[in-house]
């Protein structure tokens, strides 16, 4: 190990190490590095006396100002309701009618009832409401299950369809087609015959065959008379070949008569406060079927 | 400044060192670790907070071996856009019976906190079978093994375990998990004895068949209580604010 030195070149003290003649200088930290450290230093002192920071024994620093990151994220929410008070509480007020009627309540309520439709509904009724065959009803067409008004459609998002909700749609049982084939009601071969004869409906009804007995004395309490539907709410029409949980086929209807699909959708209001669904409730009426 | 100048004996002297590093661990760790122990105030005072149902209990270990944890977190922060989007923030009572916790820290997918009830168990079931099927554009991987059977043989073992780690699972819960299990599957009645002891459980076989038990059936009952155990228009906000 050399001597510690001073550098004739720098003016700067040596360390003391040395290779081959070369020798390593004990360059101070710049001044502007070490002002920086001592004041985030005290900063973090300051920090740690303004804001809630060191644990007690069984409580903790709460601050010279009680500030918490919950508190500060309910004055900006109170400060984001303000800001979008100037329409949100507009829409609280109207009914979905009259929301309807004013154009530019209208327009804000479309903006926010599809964002909360992509966030919400989109899963199972498609981007746009377009449906998904076989599973979830098509919103933007003109067949409604549980009717195409703005305040059918209002009543049926707040409280669902058949779930634990008591106001939801076919919630008391009243809705639920009967299982023919799983609970012997009707036999295989009178299961055909009904199958044939809904079919037939789509194109000339089969008139006098014995489906139609079956059809009328087992069907059209529901599926009102000829399948038009309108019997009671929530039984589709069978005189199309739109579906919404089926195929339009014999097979289709067998499966459905045989063992029947009973759908179900979560009760909104539980999730989605008044003035979402209203806005959800004039986005779907707009979607093409609304009445 | 001459003791600054000192480390250099600390630092030359591997002893010294080590020790030194020792110390400045054991204290930073001391006062880290040994208020959570006594704090009271980390694990929020509300109500409705259970521990799992032994069904859903065997669905979170299907959601960890499945390694959900790698795509969704289990954790709303407070912020505007999270509550916003997903419903009230997350609390620590929320997970307070979770060993592990799944907060996760990735977000592949949405996050899962307050998932439950947001969808029916036929578009759960539908999803894990093939997301594409119900989300055309989903990334999320199928789960259609997940039909099999679940084999809950050791599910008291599993309660007692947990147990010994501190979650308040009472004699008669062990006692009667594995039918506890099986009722929540195959009853629909209102009063069946395991919603009085485990009060919001999700009753049903979500894939239709009561007769069988299978992954899907667990899977799904955990994935429908996450996040609805605490009624939130009970709880004030400053009994939460921290
Ligand atoms: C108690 C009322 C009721 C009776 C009786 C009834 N249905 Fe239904 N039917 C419904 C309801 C409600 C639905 C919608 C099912 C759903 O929401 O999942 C439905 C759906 C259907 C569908 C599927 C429609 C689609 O869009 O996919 C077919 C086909 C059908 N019924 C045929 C029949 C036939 C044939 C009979 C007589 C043998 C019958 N139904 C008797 C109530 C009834
Ligand atoms: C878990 C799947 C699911 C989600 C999510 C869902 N729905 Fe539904 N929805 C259904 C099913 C299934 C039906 C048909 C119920 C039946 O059989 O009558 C339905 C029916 C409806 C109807 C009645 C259609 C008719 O023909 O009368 C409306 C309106 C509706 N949904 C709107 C919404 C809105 C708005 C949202 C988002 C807030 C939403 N749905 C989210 C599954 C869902
Ligand atoms: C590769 C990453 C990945 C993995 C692994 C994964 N997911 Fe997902 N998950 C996603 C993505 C992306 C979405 C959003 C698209 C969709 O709905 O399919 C999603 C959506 C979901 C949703 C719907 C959430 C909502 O609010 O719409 C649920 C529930 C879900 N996943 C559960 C699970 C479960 C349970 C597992 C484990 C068996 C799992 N996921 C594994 C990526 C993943």
């Amino acid at each position: 190990m050399a001597s510690i030195e001073k550098d004739s070149v720098s003016g700067q003290m040596t360390t003391g190490h040395e290779w081959d003649g070369i020798k390593e200088l004990n360059t101070p930290l710049p001044k502007w590095w070490i002002v920086i450290f001592w004041v985030s230093v005290i900063w973090a002192i300051g920090y740690w006396i303004v804001y809630p920071s060191w644990p007690t024994t069984s409580n903790y620093s709460h601050g010279l100002f009680g500030w918490s990151a919950r508190g500060q994220l309910e004055e900006d929410l109170k400060d984001q309701k303000l800001a979008r008070s100037q329409w949100l509480s507009k829409i609280e007020a109207a009914s979905v009618e009259d929301i309807a009627k004013d154009k530019s309540l209208l327009n804000y309520a479309m903006v926010g009832g599809k964002i909360a439709f992509g966030e919400n509904c989109a899963a199972c009724h498609g981007t746009g409401g377009i449906g998904r065959p076989g599973a979830y009803p098509s919103l933007a067409d003109d067949v409604w299950l549980w009717g195409g008004t703005l305040a059918d459609i209002q009543q049926t998002i707040t409280h669902g369809v058949r779930n634990s909700d008591p106001a939801s749609r076919g919630g008391d049982g009243s809705a639920t087609m009967p299982s023919f084939g799983a609970d012997g009601i009707l036999t295989p071969e009178q299961i055909s015959q009904v199958a044939e004869y809904v079919v037939s409906l789509q194109k000339t009804p089969a008139a006098g065959s014995p489906g139609e007995k079956i059809f009328n004395d087992n069907c059209v309490a529901c599926h009102g008379q000829g399948g038009v539907g309108g019997g009671i709410p929530g039984a589709p029409p069978l005189n199309t070949a739109i579906r919404t949980f089926t195929k339009p086929t014999v097979e289709g209807v067998i499966a459905q008569v045989t063992k029947p699909h009973h759908g179900s959708m979560p009760s909104w209001g539980r999730r989605l406060d008044a003035t979402t669904i209203k806005m959800l409730t004039v986005y779907v009426h707009s979607l093409g079927g609304g009445k | 400044m001459s003791v600054f100048n000192q480390h250099k004996v600390l630092e030359t002297n591997v002893f010294f060192l080590a020790v030194g590093i020792l110390l400045f661990v054991i204290v930073g760790g001391l006062v880290e670790i040994v208020p959570l122990f006594s704090i009271s105030s980390t694990i929020e005072k509300v109500g409705g907070v259970r521990p799992y149902s032994p069904l859903e209990l065997m669905g979170r270990d299907i959601y960890i071996r499945e390694g959900c944890y790698l795509c969704h977190s289990q954790m709303i922060r407070p912020f505007k856009d999270e509550v916003e989007r997903y419903g009230h923030y997350s609390l620590a009572a929320e997970s307070k019976y979770d060993h592990p916790f799944q907060w996760g820290s990735k977000r592949t997918g949405p996050d899962l906190a307050r998932v439950g009830g947001k969808y029916t168990d036929d578009w759960l079931v539908r999803h894990f079978i093939n997301p594409r099927d119900v989300v055309p554009e989903s990334i999320m991987p199928g789960y259609p093994h997940l039909r099999k059977p679940l084999d809950y043989s050791d599910i008291a073992a599993k309660l007692e375990t947990l147990r010994a780690v501190g979650v308040p699972y009472t004699d008669d819960d062990i006692k009667n998990a594995k039918t506890d299990l099986e009722e929540q599957v195959r009853s629909d009645s209102s009063d069946a004895a395991i919603l009085k002891r485990y009060p919001k459980a999700h009753m049903g076989a979500a894939d239709g068949n009561p007769k069988a038990i299978s992954q899907m059936d667990a899977l799904v009952a955990y994935v429908q209580v996450l996040g609805t155990m605490v009624d939130f228009t009970a709880v004030k906000p400053e009994t939460i604010r921290r």
